[in-house]
């Protein structure tokens, strides 16, 4: 999931020429900015606890996702103490609202100064997991945990030793479903229509896509770039309809991927349809009558893998609803943060750092184990491709895909997906 | 390539038609109480709400029918309750309160019904696609240009034929002389909030088989309701049909020739409108606004 960074609503007072136009606005630009401060989780620290942060949106248009990061990072926090917490304290879990790219320095820069958290886990926004990452590479004493920021450049240009990506970047997502159209026979000679949200992270998808597309002998046929946001996208699936192409494929995200699908649907085209990111939950909140199609997936609470079934079963249990892949990022995170202090005994970032990048390796609740890149500090893990299910044989309304099968396959590397040296270059100082 | 342009163009109609129904609502609201009704798409957000509820239980048609209602029923209790107060005040007032109104709203959107998205499916009667030679619609767009079609008469017709109508209309031009002429304004300003909203939970109803229920999809319409009746010209009811269609077919074209610009082709074409007409297309000098 990434960002769709875009300003609280700008309403517009109907007459712009009025004598009180001056005074409305100003009215106005005050209530927002009140809107967007945010207010901070007042959780006290207890001075004999090991502090764990969670920083990601919990409002706004990201808000939705970050809930139920949110969510999952307390289960987390809350199966480790149940366990006896670590190195004899209790683990404490401070949560904050990053709210925007300038909102999420300040208080990452507030939770390592003053609550000095051993760890900042979270983030969905590409361009705050940056300030972020800037943020802890600055301080050196806490790593950060991306779990939902795609953009590529975090783990190549903008890399650094204190930042950890257990998200899947934008290549990562483009080669899991490119690696099964490959071995489907999708690619080669076929013509993508290609529709791409206009904002850096479309662009980087659009980027990676159209890379993987040509290599594997693929034309692109057209391109539109989309202004985020878009409400009606029937003049877009008319374009489609009338260039015919093989493949549909969106470098959308969220309420615009799930408008988009909902509309093509609409027009019932005889075109398949791909795209360069899947998040469940506009999935779920589009319907299983609007979608259609193959996508990857990072983790889908209908993996059969004994560890992600117990998962989904606590945090249904508890939540009343399943987990997503943003529960599974923040849930992991926060065990991952765990086992490292377990193991290393110690919360020294220094030390914590060296033992991920020696290549621990660390039970993700999926059938292969995964462990970081000692050079990129990605997350080396298996993504699935999935397929929307049948809707005669769901079982509940969060029953939308059947998983058609891991990418890499059991008996690849697990590189196979990752973004080359070439691809991403990182230089860690 | 022409026939492109013709099919974006009649596409275009039909995206402007639903915008049609929206932004009527805002502008008769403002006409009559003067109030700029920035709580307009947390009505229309609510609308599609209730469609959600009433369309498990008793289908589309009963969605259709009955979500607006409602609607207008919360609006008229925040009309006898809170806004009705504000009239006489500053503007700035009544400004202030619907903000505020559509800020409470979408938490509370999101408090009552969850953060993640409603799904609504297209009605199973209404799927399928009509193709006419080269050109293809889909039934469920067609019957919401009949439906905006028939709403927008109908408002004409209440507006311009009946008593209830005139009242509304000489409230618009000079409210002083309508009360020295012994008619009491209070009921008509009650009926045309509850008409306004209505019509904002009526074009919500029928967007939520197109682009989904979620909380913030209020605040996200809102501004593009404003730009059509800045366009249209205030009060002006013609302008702001005209206004609609032509936001639609504009942005149908642009996505033809350069998408990137398709979102902002509104603005400016309301930039350019307003250099050549500063009340809009049809608007005409109302007294009590200069």
């Amino acid at each position: 999931m990434d960002d769709h960074s875009r300003d609280q609503q700008q309403n517009r007072p109907a007459q712009p020429g009025r004598r009180d136009a001056l005074k409305k606005s100003a009215a106005l630009a005050g209530a927002v900015a009140a809107a967007q401060l945010g207010f901070p989780a007042l959780v006290r620290a207890q001075a004999d606890s090991v502090k764990f942060a969670h920083l990601t949106p919990r409002t706004g248009f990201l808000g939705q996702l970050g809930e139920y990061g949110f969510k999952a990072a307390s289960l987390a926090v809350d199966e480790v103490n149940a366990a006896g917490g670590l190195l004899g304290r209790k683990v404490e879990l401070i949560a904050e609202d990053s709210v925007n790219p300038q909102t999420a320095v300040t208080k990452a820069q507030k939770l390592i100064e003053r609550d000095k958290v051993v760890a900042i886990i979270g983030e969905i926004n590409s361009a705050s997991a940056l300030a972020i990452g800037e943020q802890v590479a600055r301080y050196k004493t806490t790593p950060f945990f991306n779990t939902g920021a795609n953009s590529d450049a975090l783990r190549g240009k903008n890399c650094n030793r204190l930042m950890f990506h257990i998200e899947g970047g934008n290549t990562m997502y483009t080669k899991t479903i490119g690696t099964w159209q490959k071995a489907e026979n999708k690619i080669k000679g076929a013509r993508w229509y290609m529709l791409t949200a206009d904002y850096a992270f479309g662009h980087d998808l659009f980027r990676v896509s159209t890379k993987f597309l040509k290599e594997n002998g693929g034309e692109l046929l057209h391109n539109d770039m989309v202004p985020t946001n878009t409400q009606d996208y029937s003049a877009y699936i008319l374009k489609i309809r009338q260039a015919k192409p093989d493949l549909v494929y969106i470098n959308l995200a969220g309420v615009d991927q799930t408008t988009f699908l909902k509309q093509y649907k609409e027009y019932n085209l005889p075109y398949p349809l791909a795209g360069g990111v899947m998040d469940t939950i506009p999935f779920w909140g589009a319907g299983i009558d609007s979608i259609s199609g193959h996508w990857q997936s990072l983790w889908y609470h209908g993996l059969d893998v004994p560890a992600a079934q117990a998962f989904t079963r606590r945090f249904s249990d508890k939540f009343g609803f399943p987990p997503d892949n943003q529960a599974w990022g923040d849930y992991v995170g926060v065990k991952i943060m765990s086992q490292s202090i377990a193991e290393t005994k110690t919360t020294d970032a220094a030390k914590i750092v060296e033992y991920l990048e020696r290549g621990a390796s660390f039970d993700i609740l999926k059938a292969r184990k995964g462990s970081f890149r000692a050079w990129d500090h990605s997350l080396l893990q298996e993504m699935y491709v999935v397929k929307v299910k049948d809707k005669a044989r769901m079982k509940d309304k969060w029953d939308i895909f059947d998983i058609v099968r891991p990418v890499p396959g059991a008996n690849e590397s697990l590189e196979l997906i990752q973004p080359t040296k070439e691809e991403n270059a990182c230089t860690m100082a | 390539m022409f026939a492109i342009v013709i099919e974006q163009v009649l596409n275009g109609l039909l995206v402007g038609s639903y915008y049609i129904v929206l932004s009527l609502g805002l502008s008769l609201i403002f006409s009559l109480g003067g109030v700029v009704n920035l709580a307009h798409g947390a009505f229309y957000a609510l609308g599609a709400y209730l469609a959600y509820e009433v369309e498990r239980r008793l289908g589309f048609a009963g969605a259709i029918v009955l979500s607006p209602m409602g609607v207008a029923l919360v609006g008229v209790l925040i009309e006898r309750w809170f806004l009705r107060r504000l009239y006489h005040e500053d503007p700035m007032l009544s400004l202030l309160f619907t903000f505020g109104l559509a800020m409470t709203a979408e938490q509370s959107l999101r408090l009552i019904w969850g953060t993640t998205g409603l799904p609504f499916a297209i009605p199973a009667a209404l799927t399928g696609q009509l193709l006419l030679g080269d050109f293809i619609y889909s039934y469920y767009r067609l019957t919401v240009l009949a439906v905006t079609a028939t709403t927008i008469f109908g408002c004409w017709a209440l507006l311009h034929r009946t008593a209830f109508g005139m009242i509304v209309r000489a409230g618009t031009r000079d409210p002083e002389m309508v009360r020295a002429m012994g008619i009491s304004l209070r009921p008509a300003l009650t009926a045309v909030f509850a008409l306004g909203v209505a019509l904002a939970g009526l074009a919500g109803v029928m967007s939520a088989p197109l682009a989904g229920i979620q909380p913030a999809m209020g605040t996200e319409i809102l501004t593009a309701a404003f730009v059509v009746v800045v366009i249209g010209g205030l009060g002006s009811f013609w302008g702001v049909v005209y206004a609609g269609l032509l936001v639609g077919v504009v942005r149908g074209i642009t996505v033809v020739f350069y998408p990137p610009a398709a979102e902002a082709s509104m603005y400016i074409l309301m930039a350019l409108i307003l250099l050549v007409r500063p009340r809009g297309l049809m608007g005409e000098k109302f007294e009590k606004f200069e």
